[in-house]
């Protein structure tokens, strides 16, 4: 599998009818088969989550009718086979992002879990009034609102690197800002309002080069790409589950185990020591030392199924077949009178966001919903990237590898229903 | 298609194209409220100008989607020259329209009578997600109108 840092650029080399048939994938997602006011459910909201398959709900069911029982602290047979699941999900993990070590896999409860963690244990008890946090101006709240946290507990300032009017991020202005006083880069890998895919390799290359750790924030990457974290040489890459086919509430932070045997715990409480007394307490090793409390294991379970699912395929023909499907969406739009696509840039992932001229998104999301079409409309949690193009809301059209042209074409059906009815 | 015209009635869509008192803040305004729904970004400020406990002038300014836009449009006609003990009363009538229940969960029956005009965002009952666009322009009407009684207890 190709697994070099330019992995995630567009790539039409592998045909998609053959490497690929998202027809017949379909069945293996039971939600995509309901009817939604009327017509067929055509889901185009994966960006916020994506359906789950088959494989999925099973391994859930299967869990709390058989193995159901706490993990790290029975050694009767429950305990120990849902304990040996769990684990083995660990290691599920670290080979669909090629890490090192199981170690470097810390369960969290998702992306935004995942940012406040290395916010609160790797940057609070580091960073002082004069450091400087990198971030972009294309992040998700999650992504800016732990840092300002952190600032506001610090003294530590945040920087923005910029975007142009194509959503492609100034990296002159990134490598000007990189400087002696930056102490960490946070950018996200796939920007889930615009769809660009960030030159991340590039940017942590340049980090690197002064020393400096950089976060990768993931979420709308891993359902649509490999993502291999040692070819990146990312120091923390953050993900959720449940856009990767696998239930809410779970997620991962994938962080170089050198940073975390170093780090501050995030959360105090069982599962995560070795030796508790009221004098002193020895943290468990790594990853538990993050790990507090019992976790979600239902999630976790859903989460190596999920991860079995995806192995089965293969993520370039996902990639390839959704670029295709991207690539058709966005000629089909742009080829419509009125319609504002906000997002263009050359390298883009699995998302489409546009604006129709006189109707607000809100409107186009409730005519689609009338049409069976799920679609998001807002801010998408990136108000800055609003306030860029000075907009309130996007509407936007997110793919996943069960997508297909007719999907699409239902959109752009709908978009007409959209402005028969304005037009009136 | 056509339970979408249920709900995007012409009456809407004209008030979305041109809304009243708009972009409006009467020279004499003296209640102003700011009003947001932060889901979806809508945001509004609602002017009025209050004399005697009577609504005499009303304008609105911001921008949201036609539902949020053709409520307030249809409120400023509604409810000038109005008392203000009466605008709250049609926001409940409204409120009522729009959930079937009042405050406190209770099953309401509307007043066509008093709602008039107002009962073409009926159709907003059958888009749970968007109650709050149509209401937005009336809560911040009366959040206004509360401030201004604030003032004028001081
Ligand atoms: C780019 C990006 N970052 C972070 C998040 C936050 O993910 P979660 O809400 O699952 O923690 C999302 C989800 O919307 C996202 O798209």
């Amino acid at each position: 599998m190709n697994s070099s840092p330019h992995m995630l650029e567009r790539n039409f080399t592998v045909d998609p009818e053959q490497a690929l048939d998202p027809k017949a994938l379909r069945a293996d997602f039971p939600a995509l088969y309901q009817e939604v006011r009327g017509h067929p459910l055509v889901y185009l909201d994966n960006g916020a989550t994506s359906q789950k398959p088959r494989a999925v709900i099973d391994s859930i069911r299967h869990y709390y009718e058989r193995d159901n029982s706490n993990v790290h602290r029975g050694v009767h047979t429950l305990s120990e086979r849902a304990t040996l699941a769990y684990e083995g999900v660990r290691k599920k993990v670290r080979n669909f992002f090629n890490a090192a070590s199981i170690r470097e896999i810390v369960f969290v409860r998702g992306t935004t879990e995942a940012i406040n963690l290395v916010a609160q244990s790797y940057g609070r008890p580091r960073f002082s009034a004069g450091d400087e946090i990198l971030i972009t101006e294309m992040e998700h709240h999650s992504n800016i609102v732990p840092w300002q946290l952190l600032c506001q507990q610090t003294g530590a300032s945040l920087k923005v690197v910029p975007f142009n009017e194509a959503g492609e991020l100034d990296l002159d202005a990134y490598h000007q800002l990189l400087g002696p006083k930056t102490r960490l880069v946070a950018v996200v890998h796939v920007s889930n309002s615009l769809g660009t895919v960030n030159p991340v390799a590039e940017m942590i290359a340049a980090a690197h080069q002064l020393e400096v750790p950089v976060l990768v924030d993931g979420a709308q990457a891993v359902a649509h790409r490999k993502v291999d974290v040692q070819a990146l040489d990312c120091d923390f890459y953050t993900c959720s589950g449940h856009k990767l086919f696998a239930p809410t509430g779970i997620g991962v932070l994938y962080a170089k185990e050198a940073l975390l045997a170093d780090m501050e715990p995030y959360q105090g409480g069982g599962d995560m020591i070795s030796r508790v007394s009221f004098e002193e307490t020895l943290y468990n090793d790594l990853p538990y030392k993050f790990e507090a409390g019992t976790p979600n294991i239902a999630g976790v379970i859903g989460l190596g199924a999920a991860l079995d699912y995806l192995e089965q395929l293969d993520m370039a023909a996902i990639g390839a077949h959704e670029d295709e499907l991207l690539h058709y969406a966005t000629t089909q739009l742009q080829a419509l009178p009125g319609i504002r696509l906000i997002g263009t840039a050359a390298a883009k992932a699995s998302i489409l966001s546009f604006c129709i001229e006189g109707v607000h998104p809100h409107d186009i999301s409730t005519i689609l919903d009338g049409e069976g079409i799920a679609i998001r409309a807002g801010h998408h949690c990136t108000m800055p990237v609003m306030t860029h193009y000075g907009l309130s809301a996007t509407a936007r059209a997110s793919f996943a590898l069960y997508n297909n042209r007719e999907d699409v074409d239902a959109l752009v059906a709908g978009i007409g229903k959209v402005k028969e009815i304005f037009q009136s | 298609m056509n339970d979408m015209r249920d709900l995007y009635e012409e009456l809407i869509l004209d008030h979305n194209r041109n809304p009243r008192n708009y972009p409006k803040k009467p020279t004499d305004c003296n209640c102003t409220a700011h009003g947001h729904n932060p889901l979806c970004g809508d945001e509004f400020i609602v002017n009025l100008t209050v004399e005697d406990g009577v609504i005499k002038d009303i304008g609105f300014e911001g921008a949201g989607c036609a539902i949020s836009t053709a409520s307030a449009s249809l409120m400023t006609e509604a409810i000038i020259g109005m008392q203000v003990e009466k605008a709250d009363e049609l926001f409940s009538q409204v409120r009522h329209l729009l959930t079937d229940d009042d405050e406190n969960g209770e099953q309401q029956h509307t007043d066509k009578d008093v709602l008039g005009k107002l009962s073409v965002l009926k159709g907003v009952k059958e888009y749970p997600m968007r109650v709050k666009c149509a209401t937005l322009a009336w809560h911040t009407m009366h959040a206004a109108l509360l401030g201004e009684k604030d003032s004028t207890t001081e």
